[in-house]
């Protein structure tokens, strides 16, 4: 394999990671804040590309689409958090799971409903379509490297807002005690519902972005979900740092491997049977990289025990 | 799903109970089983309405179908066949989509005396050696849209093709149909993880490798992702691939990055034939959009279905079962006759994807394989 295709699959596997951290930051903050397990998080992204898609579709612009998807999944954020999710945080994570678990469908299939069976229409800009040639002359499309800018970007905004804002205090604070902050004075459940919202963006922004390279259709939520969680229980719950250590290991791991193991197992053996059990070992290396890192650090890397 | 499920139920207690008032003997029950809810829903609606279009056109009220949701869930698709023997007591079932879902109902519901008639799936398992008697396939058998997308790929004069499908039974019949006819070198082969959505990887190794031209067996969404991926990638290889990744249902979501791309097919809708333009344009009358080649298939099922009632009582299994294998109907793909094996032997078309108006859709480019066999027929003894 060539240092030039290499490069261009770390780029792959930096750009995978950081969409899996736009995801893994609002579930790790909503657990962490809130000790809430929140299925559900795969349909706030979901609504974020038919949001997209549907501002795009009517109006041509992406801008605005990336804007409405922001908006659309915040606000469906804030409603379930006051309508459904504030009645569960004193409930045990089985009935979280449970009635986030009932959200996925009511979603889903609300979802369906509004917009029909058939996957949507979501395209990138123009002015980004196509590759750009990057220095030691990897063609890489322009669309993926904004996808990388923008995760972090967002990334270091998140860092910003938690390490130097006042709501970033009370979000730290509302992580270590709950009750302690509410006798404080803080407006807890208004700060639970921002919380809940901001987390809710963030996975919104993260279907539009990746919703005008993929497929926008119901149901598209459900896989990224699983993996914010490998990456939510790699990086330590709770932890921002954490969330973007574990997304770009994850995002590197699954795309490398993909990549590397095939060719490895191609060494000794003969082509096909190279790439059946290359690729099946592939889609295990998330998880076996998860179940290392538990071994030595049961918290994940970040967690605080 | 629950207030779909409703309508749906309040359609069908209207349509069964038209079925009942009538009273007669000789009332054929179909049990319906399909995916009409989450990621696969498209493929099973399209099913289902071009079934009941079907039946709807022939006005014949001894055919009384019942419709099940198995939500792309082998343990659900389970439960419902056996609730539709058991209690529903349906003489014909059909309506499965998806391969693994085929393996655990079909051979269950023959061995139990019913009549199966797949409008979809057609695992290499139940065309060799585990055929049935009762088990009829009205589409294709898996691997024969990819046999004919690599007879394509000889007669376009390519010699070193990328291969790639996702990493299951279904995946695996593709890649072996394509080398079956395919007669050129391979420039790579990738199995690609199930309901993948990033193909950056995969796209990276097909620029590296040299390669002439590129076949994929993506279907659903992973065909939308790859296809919109692939045309930002600066990659300019020549696409085939079969029908699946082109139906009416999901190319108005990949947009231009289709524009161009042959597919194979057994079905398209400008197939020149009094049937097939009768059934394009009471499709659209009907749904108010275009038909799919899951439509088609849908619709000739019943249309299998309905000849043989005109023919036999379906009690008596065997007159039935030699008139459903006669399959004297208008098929909307015109030739139709099963094999020995009860799978179509059949044309298979070359398609291009384009563009009518803003609406994207195909058009027959050339043929493919005629009165086509599968290969496994030989292996099928009853």
């Amino acid at each position: 394999m060539s240092t030039l295709l290499l490069i261009e699959q770390v780029l792959n596997g930096l750009q995978f990671g950081v969409m899996l951290f736009l995801m893994a930051a609002g579930l790790t903050l909503i657990f962490g804040v809130m000790g809430l397990i929140n299925l559900a998080h795969g349909s706030l992204y979901m609504i974020g590309a038919f949001a997209a898609a549907a501002v795009a579709g009517a109006t041509g612009s992406f801008v605005l689409a990336l804007i409405a998807s922001l908006a659309a999944a915040a606000a469906a954020g804030a409603i379930i958090e006051l309508v459904v999710i504030r009645r569960l945080y004193d409930r045990d994570h089985l009935d979280q799971v449970l009635a986030t678990f009932a959200l996925i469908l009511i979603f889903s299939e609300g979802t369906r409903w509004v917009f029909g069976s058939f996957p949507l229409f979501l395209d990138i800009p123009d002015a980004l379509a196509g590759p750009v040639m990057l220095p030691g002359g990897i063609q890489y499309p322009a669309y993926r490297l904004l996808i990388i800018a923008i995760g972090l970007l967002v990334a270091f905004g998140l860092f910003q807002l938690i390490a130097r804002t006042r709501i970033g205090i009370q979000i730290r604070a509302g992580e270590s005690d709950r009750e302690m902050i509410a006798a404080l004075g803080v407006d807890i459940s208004k700060l639970y519902t921002l919380v809940f919202a901001l987390g809710a963006a963030l996975a919104g922004l993260a279907g539009a972005l990746v919703g005008a390279i993929q497929s926008v259709q119901v149901g598209m939520g459900e896989p990224v979900l699983i993996l914010a969680f490998v990456v939510i229980v790699i990086g330590g719950i709770g932890s921002i740092k954490g969330a973007l250590v574990g997304a770009l290991l994850v995002g590197l791991t699954d795309t490398l491997g993909g990549v590397l193991l095939p060719g490895f197992f191609g060494t000794f053996m003969e082509a096909s049977a190279a790439t059946a059990v290359g690729s099946s070992l592939a889609s295990m290396s998330i998880y076996i990289l998860m179940a290392g890192v538990l071994l030595f650090k049961p918290t994940g890397l970040y967690g605080s025990a | 799903m629950q207030f779909k499920s409703l309508i749906l139920a309040a359609g069908l207690a209207a349509f069964a109970s038209a079925g009942l008032a009538d009273g007669h003997a000789g009332t054929v029950k179909v049990g319906m089983i399909t995916t009409l809810s989450g990621g696969g829903a498209g493929l099973g609606i399209d099913v289902r309405d071009g079934f009941m279009l079907a039946a709807k056109m022939a006005g014949n009220d001894k055919l009384e179908v019942v419709i099940e949701d198995d939500q792309r869930k082998p343990e659900i698709a389970v439960q419902l066949a056996d609730k539709m023997i058991q209690s529903e007591k349906v003489d014909i079932m059909t309506g499965i989509i998806w391969s693994n879902l085929a393996m655990a109902v079909v051979p269950a519901a023959t061995a139990q005396g019913k009549f199966y008639i797949s409008p979809n799936a057609g695992p290499s398992a139940l065309a060799g050696k585990g055929c049935h008697p009762l088990y009829f396939n009205v589409a294709w058998q898996n691997d024969n849209l990819h046999e004919a997308a690599g007879a394509y790929a000889n007669d376009a004069g390519y010699t070193n093709s990328f291969i790639l499908a996702p990493n299951y039974p279904a995946g695996q019949d593709a890649l072996t149909g394509y080398k079956r006819m395919y007669g050129g070198e391979l420039a790579g082969e990738i199995y690609t993880k199930l309901g993948q959505t990033d193909y950056a990887a995969e796209i990276a190794q097909i620029r590296a490798s040299g390669a002439d031209s590129v076949f994929f067996f993506l279907p659903g969404g992973m065909g939308i992702s790859f296809l919109k991926q692939y045309a930002g990638s600066g990659v300019d290889l020549p696409v085939v691939g079969p029908a699946f990744s082109f139906d009416q249902g999901i190319l108005q979501a990949v947009g231009d990055a289709a524009l161009g791309v042959k597919n194979t097919s057994q079905w398209n809708k400008d197939l020149d034939s009094p049937a097939n333009a009768a059934f394009v344009e009471a499709f659209q009358a009907e749904y108010g959009r275009l038909p799919s080649l899951y439509a088609s298939q849908g619709y000739d099922a019943a249309n299998l279905i309905l000849s043989a009632m005109d023919k036999a009582d379906v009690k008596d299994a065997d007159a039935f079962r030699a008139a459903l294998a006669a399959a004297e109907f208008d098929s909307v793909r015109g030739d139709f006759k099963f094999g020995t094996n009860q799978h179509p032997v059949q044309d298979y078309y070359v398609r291009e994807v384009i563009k009518e108006g803003d609406v994207f859709t195909n058009k027959i480019i050339s043929a493919s394989l005629e009165d086509h066999v599968d290969a496994y027929a030989a292996e099928c003894s009853y």
